[in-house]
């Protein structure tokens, strides 16, 4: 079996402590969540990092609210946690699309939605859901707590802005009228990472689109979104015809690559047609249709 | 680094490297060789064991993770006999996978069994389709799953297992 | 419909094995820990094709918990560095002079815990000069293609063999005067059996007794055994191999691996316990494979549907080293029973065998030593045929199948099918699907733009190898032993010399010798999967276990039961023409209640009781099996599937399954082999492929990329049954290991090409990934055997 080299392991206690830890023991420290992103790294040692800060015990990052118009998502919620949270899919059904397709039933039980987050994965599905929803991260760090939005956070494949000593702390997404979201992916298999996906969010206003947001994964889209389609949809009616005319714009701003899980023509094909199924999904929703 | 985990019921205190995974602290430290590992990947659930009380894949935790918590591994399904013949009493999990045939090479059946376990722990009487979700990050290669499917409904519907115990 | 006796001991008793693994205490070679043992671990080529410059180990061995590194070097100076595979090639254990494809194995680290043997594999360093590779097997023998192979004396390109079957004039005489011909060319895609339980060993060399005993994950142990002392010089009787409890095999665990060599030599350098367990990489990159067919089939036929022959030519990918495992006379296996189930007048196939620079193998994962690709080819070349002239598939086989009164029957290309009953079958399998009503739906659903697909196979199946003057491996005969000892108390022992991976001997084989003998199965147990306390035996593959072993096991009972005869009579002061068996019980003839059972047969042979000349006392026998023919189960397979065009995504909706494997001794355990090899038909059509890219990087390497279907891309299979005995087994029973494998496969592809016909799709190579789908809809199917374009 695959095992990790060798490595120091330090327990948080607080946020504060996990901080401090990290900013002891340097840029080679790594925090550890659920750790099922990282531990596998470091079974094929693509990743050594010299000392783990295990941020399990942090149970005050573990949580899924409403508060004063948002619903805030701790960095250490586990995917089923989250998953299990009726306020989530009640405002945003996209996070539980999402949730059902992550991973497996298992592995959602103990990796958590930071952890994912900050692994950075261009196939890691959440990173274009809040996208999606124009969700804003809270970090904390040394000199004290900052908020980026979601679609800046990823400054590459496996990079954020989280810088080195910082910690992302929770997902805050404003709930607002009108609103109905829904991804949509396909993968080779259940359990398997996206040949493609997309997720989709509208808010509707006096029967157009007020507002549009389009989460992209695994397809080579900038931010894990699709500003353009979203651009172009604001203010249009809600029709299968902007839908497809979206989907179309999308797929003019991605650049995937062809590799077992499809060749990129057929990635680009799956941006239209799953950008344009994701935001007929998300209009039923936002008219209130049950699924 | 010193741990102290408790397995199926007993407090464990070990000097281990914080990079042990706990499959290898259950398997190779304790000697608990039931759970099994089959990927490296997590994507096969032969190593899924309960850390307090939520299946997980024993692969990819550490067992410093594990330190304070307390995993349950399939030795501990069959329940403890309170008589002097001190023999346990399958769990209905167990007898449901001898009585439907659930198992061949029996490699997955100790994941698939904690799962299952769990599930009806929560939902007590599932459907077809949701035992076969609920097992969806575990592989059998030999079963076609159909026989673990009836197997953990099996189990469903006799919550109390069979006037004898079985296997 | 059926034949089966009424159950004696026979019926869908529980497994006697299931009482361990529901506890978790299965024994497995990784659960195995032995005072002082250490762990190997392999370094292995990251390069498809290279020179081995040096390679220093100087850091490993400076290691402080490393006991030992063993290089190529090192086994060359034992005369250890080269094995020979099962087709009479040889393979490196440890590269000496070149690495021939990614993975292949280069050091072996012996340390104190796995976790420091992984980490002093870091600490060897390889310079390698690399050298151009042949990963496309159609490049393998283009003039100056890379010559892989030139270790071996004389060698000058990539060519292993040619071989043919079948009458070539008489079918390029069919085909001329034929109306219509359809041709395609057809990829069966490398794939990979991965049983659960990686391969490994534990070896341990008693230094005293120079005994060595291997535990390890064989599907053959007693081939093992004596390749191990071919290789190692150790006497044959200083070697044990005990294969514990399996988690599966599939072929997988068919072959000798360097790993075990290694894990020995390890012990011996050592003169410690050694195990060696390959991780999921590893068990994907470097051991067997299946499959790696490119094939091109041709069909003939008159314009009014009868078939009239069939033509294949095969180039055979076969990796660096010949390591395929089959009856060695048979290099293509018995990939020429690729007419079916039909009735042909003319068949011939070519099959040229070519190293290319990927990991060794080809006959693994149940494929009957590669029926499974013959029966590929036929059952889409029928649906090829159907398509060109317009005919429904099923009506198409119906009226092409052989009929009962035909057998046994002599194919075109040589094999003698013992017995089959294939339209019953079929009308079975039609009957439980509704076929009449489905292919309405479908076209109902085609009306509303929605693409549901009905795929049809029909398989004959050549499984039992074999009758000992044909077939053999490495010289030795494909025949099996069994022991079986009655203890004074009429309680069993059976020893066998086949090999367990799931398939429930020790219940299966315990019911055959039970009801031979008129005990309970609980009063017999079965011993497999140790050389010193088993007859000798070729082992567990192919579906041979049920024909060969299973075979063995009755003819020793019977022997058994006629020796109690013997005694019997000596016991009722009778002769033993006056006794008949009856109920369990030898009885007097016309005074049935003066009689005994095994039983107390068991105690007078073991008392003093006076036994007639030459009965010596006790109550065993051995027997050795040659079986007089292969047994051929049959079945037929409905798929229904439902495709999204918009994504290429495939449902397989239902799944109908009817087999003929003759009587079923444990109905229960033989649905469960069934319910299995359907899997694999998802797997195989869906999703399985291990491939590489230009470089001959391997990228199957792990679970995330080679796919194994879950319990959600399998529906609730629907079996249904048909029995027609085998008329030369001694209970007229079939193997059934691998028939769904076999014949599953078609069964899904034709049910996804059906689905696509609107879109004027004839055919797409496996695996049908949602990409290719979609590709093949827009008529630019995507070849699998190379990485996707």
């Amino acid at each position: 079996m695959q095992v990790p080299a060798y490595v120091e392991y330090e327990k948080a206690t607080s946020v504060e402590h996990a901080i401090a830890l990290l900013v002891r023991f340097g840029p080679e420290a790594r925090i550890l969540a659920g750790g099922h992103s990282l531990i596998p790294m470091m079974k094929l040692r693509l990743a050594q990092p010299e000392t783990l800060v295990d941020i399990n015990g942090l149970g005050e990052l573990s949580f899924v609210t409403v508060t004063d118009g948002e619903l805030r998502i701790g960095a250490l919620t586990r995917h089923a946690q989250l998953l299990d949270a009726p306020e989530a899919g009640q405002h945003f059904a996209i996070l539980h699309d999402a949730e059902r397709v992550i991973a497996d039933p298992i592995v959602r039980n103990w990796g958590t939605v930071g952890g994912s987050l900050c692994q950075a994965d261009p196939s890691e599905d959440l990173s274009a859901a809040f996208a999606a929803l124009k969700a804003t991260m809270v970090i904390a760090g040394p000199d004290g707590t900052r908020t980026v939005p979601a679609r800046d956070f990823h400054t590459g494949p496996y990079e954020t802005v989280a810088g080195h000593g910082e910690l992302l702390t929770e997902i805050r997404i404003a709930i607002r009228p009108g609103g109905g979201s829904s991804y949509v992916k396909v993968g080779r298999r259940v359990g398997d990472w996206p040949v493609g996906a997309a997720g989709a969010a509208i808010w509707l206003s006096d029967g157009t689109i007020a507002d549009a947001g389009i989460g992209l994964t695994a397809v080579g889209a900038e931010h894990f979104s699709a500003a353009e389609a979203e651009e172009f949809l604001r203010g249009s009616p809600p029709t299968e015809e902007s839908f497809a005319r979206a989907g179309q714009i999308a797929a003019e701003h991605c650049t995937p690559s062809s590799d077992q899980r499809g060749p990129a023509e057929y990635k680009l094909h799956l941006v239209r047609e799953l950008t344009a199924r994701a935001l007929h999904r998300a209009l039923a929703r936002a008219n209130g249709q049950q699924d | 680094m010193q741990v102290t985990i408790t397995v199926n019921g007993a407090v464990h205190s070990r000097e281990i490297e914080p990079r042990l995974l706990l499959i290898h602290f259950l398997r190779d430290h304790l000697g608990l060789t039931g759970s099994h590992w089959g990927c490296d990947t997590s994507n096969c659930g032969a190593c899924v064991v309960w850390l307090d009380q939520i299946p997980v894949k024993s692969c990819t935790v550490l067992a410093a993770m594990a330190d304070g918590r307390a995993v349950r591994t399939v030795e501990d399904l069959e329940m403890k006999g309170a008589g002097e013949a001190g023999g346990g009493r399958l769990d209905p999990v167990q007898q449901g996978f001898a009585v439907c045939h659930g198992l061949q090479c029996g490699f997955c059946t100790p994941g698939m069994m904690m799962t299952a376990r769990w599930l009806l722990d929560h939902h007590p009487a599932p459907t077809a389709s949701q035992v076969r979700e609920a097992l969806s990050g575990q592989i059998c290669r030999c079963t076609g799953y159909e026989n673990i499917v009836r197997s953990v409904l099996w189990a469903s519907t006799h919550p109390d297992g069979e006037a004898e115990a079985t296997a | 419909m059926t034949q089966q006796p009424a159950a004696g001991a026979y019926g869908p008793v529980r497994r006697k094995e299931d009482a361990r693994f529901i506890r978790g205490r299965g024994q497995f070679v990784d659960d195995i820990q032995l005072p002082g043992m250490l762990h190997g671990a392999i370094l292995r080529s990251p390069l498809a094709h290279a020179r081995v410059v040096s390679v220093d180990t100087a850091a490993a061995l400076a290691h402080p918990r490393v006991e030992a590194v063993i290089t190529g070097q090192d086994l060359a100076e034992r005369g250890l560095s080269w094995m020979p595979t099962l087709s009479g090639d040889v393979q490196a254990v440890l590269a000496t002079d070149k690495v021939r494809f990614q993975g292949q194995e280069v050091a072996f680290v012996v340390a104190q815990d796995r976790y420091s043997a992984r980490d002093a594999l870091e600490l060897i360093s390889v310079e390698y000069e690399e050298l151009p590779c042949v990963v496309d097997a159609g490049r393998a023998l283009d003039a100056g293609a890379p010559l892989i192979r030139d270790d071996l004396t004389g060698k000058s390109d990539n060519h292993i063999f040619d071989w043919q079957a079948g009458d070539k004039a008489a079918t390029d005489a069919v085909f001329a005067a034929a109306d219509v011909v359809v041709a395609q060319d057809l990829v069966y895609p490398r794939s990979h059996p991965a049983p659960l339980e990686t391969c490994g060993a534990v070896a341990d060399m008693d230094v005293i007794s120079g005994k060595l005993t291997l535990w390890s994950t064989t599907q053959a142990p007693h081939a093992h055994r004596t390749i191990f002392a071919l290789v190692s010089g150790l006497a044959e009787h200083k070697i044990r191999i005990i294969s514990p409890d399996l988690g599966g095999g599939f072929g997988n665990k068919a072959p000798v691996y360097p790993g075990y060599i290694c894990a020995i030599v390890g012990s011996m350098v050592t003169g410690k316990p050694v195990k060696w367990m390959e991780d999921r990489s590893e068990n994907l990159m470097s051991t067997t494979f299946a499959r790696d067919y490119r094939m091109h089939g041709e069909i003939a036929a008159t314009a009014d549907g009868r078939i009239l022959g069939l033509r294949a030519s095969v180039l055979a990918d076969h990796g660096a080293f010949n390591g395929t495992a089959q009856p060695s006379k048979f290099p293509a296996g018995f990939f020429h029973i690729f007419t079916g189930s039909y009735d042909l007048e003319a068949a011939h196939c070519e099959v040229t065998g070519v190293y290319t620079n990927k990991a060794p193998g080809g006959v693994a994962y149940a494929c009957s030593f590669r029926i499974t690709e013959a029966v590929y080819l036929v059952e889409r070349m029928v649906d090829l045929l159907a398509r060109e002239l317009s005919a429904d598939p099923a009506e198409l086989r119906m009226r092409n199948l052989l009929q009962p009164e035909q057998f046994p029957h002599r194919g075109p290309t040589g094999w003698e099918y013992d017995s089959g009953n294939y339209p019953r079958a079929l009308q079975a399998a039609l009957d439980i699907a509704g076929y009449p009503e489905l292919r309405r739906e479908q076209a109902e659903r085609r009306e509303r733009g929605e693409y549901m697909g009905i795929g049809i196979s029909f398989f004959t199946e050549g499984v039992g190898a074999g009758p000992r003057g044909q077939m053999d491996m490495l010289g030795l005969a494909m025949t099996d032993g069994a022991d079986l000892r009655v203890h004074p108390t009429g309680k069993a022992v059976l020893s066998v010399s086949c090999q367990s991976q799931g398939q429930g001997h020790e219940t299966t084989f315990a019911q055959l010798v039970a009801e031979e003998l008129g005990l309970s199965p609980d009063d017999v147990d079965v011993v497999h999967g140790d050389t010193d306390r088993t007859p000798f035996g070729l082992g567990t593959y192919g579906s041979r276990s049920t024909p060969v072993s299973g075979a063995a096991a009755v003819v020793v009972a019977r022997k058994v039961r006629e020796r109690a005869k013997l005694v019997a009579a000596a016991m009722l002061e009778v002769g033993p023409d006056d006794l008949t068996w009856q109920e369990g019980k030898w009885r007097v003839r016309g005074d049935p209640d003066q009689g005994h059972g095994i039983a107390e047969i068991a105690m007078a042979a073991h008392s003093g009781l006076e036994l007639p000349d030459g009965v010596e006392g006790h109550l065993d026998a051995a027997t050795v099996y040659n079986p007089p023919n292969l047994t051929f189960p049959f079945g037929a397979y409905i798929c229904v599937t439902d495709v999204d065009p918009g994504t290429g995504e495939v449902r397989v909706r239902r799944f109908i399954a009817v087999d003929d494997c003759g009587v079923r001794i444990n109905p229960m355990i033989v649905e469960g082999q069934i319910h299995g090899g359907l899997a694999d038909g998802i797997g195989m059509a869906l999703m399985q492929v291990i491939a590489f890219d230009e470089n001959g990087n391997c990228l199957g390497g792990s679970f995330m990329d080679y796919l194994l279907p879950t319990s959600v891309e399998c529906p609730s299979w629907e079996l249904g049954m048909t029995v027609t005995p085998s008329p030369h087994h001694p209970v007229g029973a079939k193997g059934i290991g691998e028939s769904a494998t076999v014949g599953s496969p078609p069964a899904v592809v034709n049910s996804v090409i059906d689905a696509l016909a609107p879109f004027g799709v004839r055919h797409a190579d496996m695996p049908l990934t949602p990409a290719a789908v979609w590709g093949a809809i827009q008529g630019r199917p995507v070849r699998a055997g190379l990485l996707a374009p």
